[in-house]
């Protein structure tokens, strides 16, 4: 690493967020004085032409990639037209004990005198919570579900390979041209489709003069600039900024700029889910490499220090922080841009090039936490590929990730999308499938699948909050067999789906009508063609998702019932809750005996997973097809992020032996330290629900490192994840680390702050987790013989 | 129908022959190693192995022992209760007991119910080229198991599985013999070269095993010779000298494993009731591993440190 990068990423990983009010004053400023005189998306582009025109221009000092969200790295902007921080929100955010925010007295100032008086009863948050029905207020509260869009915009998007091949003055050029082919007598849609396509316009220009404004301060730096090498620098990057975005680019250097303004615009136009991210970026590069290496104006290793400053510039932006209940649990600086190396191109070739083992010695060399990053493995992807990886994954950083673009690419196929579509997509966020740059694919909100359990064994009736919020589908006491139990659960999944999708409805319109993506429209196909909106089911696809949480808790405590219950009559039914309702006080025996004897998923034991694909089958019927308010389909992930944590505190005592109130099991894999015979037993259960139905399951494992050691332990890793991914899986990572040195870490956190781990689809600082994910984390199964 | 005492099947075994493996351990074994760290795998039949910390003195063992005798371990109690000589090894208490503080080590297997679990990993044998390795105690022992080791072997065979058979070679030739015509590896164990010594420490001469393992080599079934690397008790140079003289003049290359002495079985005595006898043994350091690879080497031979 060179020095430059060196003090670049200690700048980034030791500077605190904080939050920087410039972003709500301005656009709080440009609403007061505007508001009623144009069109919804016209007011929104103009809006960001006013932030590209008056926010802070920053340029560090040794900086080759530049532009920032905020005044300057680490300043994190926010969003009060969407969700608007209370004083209460800031004070939380600056004092919580894990991932705070430092907030200035003058934020403090900004928002109290101005930003509040203002969005208070505007924002979408505000709006869409009234319109709401109680039957979901009553489920929310409870825990059922979650709801993304109530404090971040649709997101989850990545770029596909067009930003690279023209500029955004050629987008003015097809925006005209549909605008000059409407049809505005026998197109009744005509004036709003003219309306969305000038606040596309719009939005380019925007960027384009915030381009302009970085080459304008690079170019006076360069005049004061006393060294000679930084000052011929500088005037390179003037020259860039004058380039790109306006112009396609036509180097290495100009594209990583190009891409980098794309993702400034998307992140300040909204803070949609997830941020924004390059996707395919070893692919996108590589014309821009080779030609490079062959006229001679880079050579390997300044590819490298630009892809490393390029890495820096992500991790200066932490994700928006939230509002309300989640300002003190939400526990993430992360937002989630998931960069994807190899995979398939477009005409089904293998997709790994040079760029793509260049950007896996970034990943080792960085190992910061943004951005993510993951291998797209194909039957077609090299070994020496996936060997390379899996030395970067030994050394325990949780990157990179890895995914079956073969499953990827079926998946995407069963919702619709043509093959090439599908190859060119990949996987953003989590582990969420989707076409890059042609897809609007919503995530709409985590499923609490075992808290609907926990409902249907009190007959609709939710003992935590005390109401009544499914129908009454039978006492559990009735119950003659685990089949009548599973239809009652099913009949209170449907039920709570119906709910959620009723807000879900709610959100997707005040957003389409609210709060357009002009920018993000504009690189997003068919956004332009259509002269509709990302957020309004302009894009080629529009997907929603519904994530189901909880596959390992709920198997287990199914299994549990009917294994001593139903099966052996050891156990009744009304022992069993009573010892729920009490939290097993005084039922330690029995407690360890649902521990202990029933059948477990995670085992590659049928009597356990034949009931998790029954589980996963009913949610999926329940949700699947079912149209979104943007013209498209539901579909379900299986993914929780952080929020098994959540679900869990809102939860009693499962049959499973679990606590109240402790973690659920997160994403597919199984409920911690109940995997008893070892990896290969995982991916054998997790393998059994059928994955290419969903659109992303999240399985997590955890390796000590001394099995991983020499050649060996490369081809075993590797050889694992051929066999996992031959049974159409979707995704796994690794955690490599030692119990102990996880309790050395929570024992000592200041002398392990820079301890990464993979917590839940994305890689976090140890001593950054909450307590209970920290000890979830060292719970978890250390893999017998590891 | 042929049946064999399985103690454990362990799935993911990277340290017993090429790739991901099965491993399946067999019970019983005529040697007395005092540095087993598979000590519950020594007797034919079944044993209790009970992990105190675990025990949440529920009397749930107490109820169901046939002649009575189980009790919570303490002081008043061993593992097999008050008259360990009238415990049936049943199981009775193993199966009650919530927590899972009791286990029954050794359960008998058909070579089917055996092969539905080997069958389990296939995908992974075949991504890694891995395949079963049956150890034990000691696999190949007429009149026990190999009745059933045959039987399986014959069974991965006709599933195109690679097997290894782990083996101390304390066993008739004639049967080695057999097990070599249907088994692709052996994992035969060398612990001394002097007669005398071996007998004195593991309890049987080493002549025969010596001898076997002369024979096998002659045959087309491929070995790797390991050598436990126990300090105090063969590590000296005189030891390993005639180790890799002799494995140099074996008729065909077998590579040598040298596998380090660890302490990680010796919570499982405890767990049996038994002392470990070679509590104070250290493992061996890194420098003094290596330089004893280094010294197979120079006879030719093919090192590998582990498994």
């Amino acid at each position: 690493m060179r020095d430059r990068v060196a003090q670049l990423r200690q700048h980034s990983v030791e500077t605190r967020p904080f939050i920087s009010a410039e972003r709500a004053r301005l656009l709080t400023e440009f609403y007061a004085a505007n508001d009623g005189k144009y069109s919804v998306p016209v007011m929104r582009a103009l809006a960001f032409k006013y932030l590209c025109g008056h926010k802070t221009i920053y340029i560090g000092e040794s900086e080759l990639i530049v532009g920032e969200r905020g005044p300057e790295p680490l300043a994190t902007p926010t969003f009060p037209e969407l969700t608007c921080h209370s004083l209460e929100d800031l004070e939380i955010l600056d004092s919580r004990e894990k991932t705070s925010y430092g907030v200035s007295p003058e934020v403090i100032e900004a928002y109290n005198e101005t930003v509040i008086p203002y969005w208070r009863g505007r924002s979408i948050r505000e709006r869409a919570f009234q319109l709401l029905p109680p039957e979901w207020h009553d489920a929310y509260e409870a825990g059922i579900f979650t709801e993304f869009m109530e404090q971040r915009a649709p997101g989850h998007t990545v770029a596909d390979g067009k930003i690279y091949k023209k500029g955004l003055l050629e987008f003015k050029e097809e925006i005209a041209a549909t605008i000059v082919d409407l049809d505005f007598i026998d197109d009744p849609e005509a004036y709003d489709k003219r309306e969305q396509l000038t606040a596309m316009d719009i939005a380019a220009d925007s960027l384009i003069f915030l381009a302009q404004r970085h080459a304008e301060m690079a170019r006076q730096l360069a005049e004061v600039e006393l060294d000679e090498g930084r000052k011929a620098e500088l005037h390179r990057i003037a020259r860039n900024c004058e380039r790109v975005p306006a112009h396609a680019p036509t180097d290495f250097w100009e594209a990583l700029q190009a891409y980098w303004f794309y993702h400034l615009g998307v992140i300040t136009e909204l803070n949609g889910w997830d941020s924004f991210n390059p996707g395919h970026l070893d692919q996108h590069l590589e014309p821009f490499y080779v030609k490079g290496l062959d006229d001679g104006s880079i050579d390997r290793e300044d590819a490298k220090e630009l892809l490393e400053c390029f890495w820096v510039k992500f991790n200066n932006h932490p994700a928006p922080p939230k509002v309300g209940v989640t300002a003190a649990e939400s526990g993430t600086y992360t937002d989630f841009a998931n960069i994807n190396l190899g995979g398939l191109k477009r005409d089904g070739t293998d997709g790994v090039n040079e760029v793509s083992y260049l950007l896996l010695e970034v990943i080792d060399e960085m190992h910061i936490l943004q951005p993510s990053n993951n291998i797209q493995l194909s039957r077609k992807t090299p070994d020496r590929f996936l060997k390379a990886a899996a030395k970067v994954i030994r050394n325990g950083y949780g990157f990179p990730s890895v995914f079956n673009a073969d499953s990827v690419v079926e998946e995407l196929l069963r919702q619709g999308k043509t093959v090439e579509d599908a190859r060119e997509g990949g996987t953003s966020g989590c582990v969420e499938t989707g076409a890059f740059g042609k897809e609007a694919y919503i995530l709409t909100g985590y499923f609490n699948l075992v808290k609907i359990f926990e409902v249907t064994l009190n007959n609709g009736w939710d003992p935590r909050t005390g109401k009544q919020l499914g129908p009454e589908t039978g006492d559990a006491d009735d119950f003659e067999s685990i089949e009548e139990l599973f239809e009652a659960w099913r009949t209170q999944v449907h039920h709570f789906v119906d709910i959620k999708l009723r807000g879900n409805h709610v959100f997707d319109r005040l957003y389409a009508t609210a709060a357009p993506a002009p920018l993000l429209s504009l690189i997003t196909d068919d956004c332009i063609r259509k002269g509709k909106d990302y957020n309004d089911g302009g894009a080629r696809y529009n997907t929603s998702y519904i994530q189901g949480v909880g596959t390992g808790t709920l198997t287990d405590s199914l299994a549990a019932i009917q294994h001593l219950v139903f099966d052996q009559r050891s156990l009744s039914m009304k022992e069993l809750l009573e010892a729920l309702d009490s939290d097993f006080e005084d039922q330690e025996k029995l407690r360890q005996l649902l521990v202990n004897k029933p059948p477990k998923y995670g085992n590659d034991d049928d009597a356990a997973d034949d009931l998790m694909v029954a589980c996963f089958e009913a949610f999926y019927e329940a949700v699947e097809g079912r149209p979104n308010a943007r013209g498209g389909e539901y579909h379900i992930n299986m993914l929780p992020t952080t929020c098994h944590i959540y679900f869990g505190s809102v939860i009693g005592a499962t049959p499973d032996g679990r606590h109240a109130s402790q973690p659920l099991s997160e994403g597919i894999s199984p409920v911690q330290g109940s995997d008893r015979h070892g990896p290969t037993a995982v991916f054998k259960s997790a393998a059994k629900m059928d994955h290419i139905k969903t659109g992303g399951t999240l399985l997590n494992m955890k390796f000590t490192p001394h099995l991983l050691a020499g050649d060996d332990g490369i081809d075993n890793l590797s050889s694992l994840i051929r066999g996992y991914f031959k049974m159409d899986s979707h995704h796994v990572q690794f955690n490599v680390v030692t119990a102990d040195a996880l309790r050395e870490a929570q024992a000592r956190p200041d002398e392990h702050r820079h301890l990464i781990v993979r917590v839940a689809g994305y890689s976090d600082y140890f001593c950054d987790l909450s307590q209970a994910l920290q000890d979830e984390i060292i719970a978890r199964t250390e893999h017998e013989g590891f | 129908m042929t049946t064999g005492v399985v103690f454990n099947i362990q799935r993911f075994a990277v340290h017993d022959g090429p790739g991901i493996r099965t491993t399946v351990f067999l019970k019983g074994c005529a040697l007395g190693c005092p540095w087993c760290h598979n000590p519950e795998s020594r007797p034919f039949g079944p044993v209790l192995s009970i992990l105190p910390e675990r025990c949440v003195v529920c009397d749930a063992c107490i109820e169901v022992c046939p002649p009575g005798l189980a009790r919570p371990p303490g002081a008043d109690s061993t593992i097999y209760g008050t008259d360990p000589k009238r415990c049936l090894r049943c199981g009775a208490c193993a199966e009650a007991c919530p927590s899972g503080a009791r286990t029954l080590v050794g359960r008998a297997s058909t070579v089917d119910s055996l092969m539905f679990d080997l069958d389990k990993d296939r995908i992974f044998y075949d991504e890694s080229g891995g395949g079963v390795t049956f150890s034990g105690g000691e696999p190949v022992t007429p009149g026990r198991n190999v009745e059933f080791l045959l039987a399986a072997l014959a069974a991965c065979r006709v599933r195109d599985y690679h097997t290894a058979v782990d083996t101390s070679g304390h066993a008739p030739r004639e049967t080695l013999l057999a097990v070599a015509e249907v088994t692709d590896l052996f994992l035969y164990d060398l612990k001394l070269m002097d007669d005398e010594l071996h007998r004195s420490w593991v309890g049987v001469g080493n002549r025969l095993i010596l001898e076997n393992l002369e024979a096998l080599a002659a045959t087309d079934t491929e070995i790797w010779v390991r050598v436990p690397l126990i300090p105090g008790v063969n590590d000296d140079e005189r030891n390993l000298e005639a180790t890799a003289a002799f494995v140099a003049s074996l008729p065909k290359p077998c590579p040598i494993h040298l596998l380090p002495y660890h302490r990680i079985g010796g919570d499982k005595y405890r767990r049996l009731g038994e002392s470990y006898p070679m509590d104070q043994v250290l493992p061996p350091s890194r420098e003094h591993t290596g330089a004893i690879a280094a010294g197979f080497r120079s006879y030719g031979l093919e090192v590998k440190i582990g498994g």
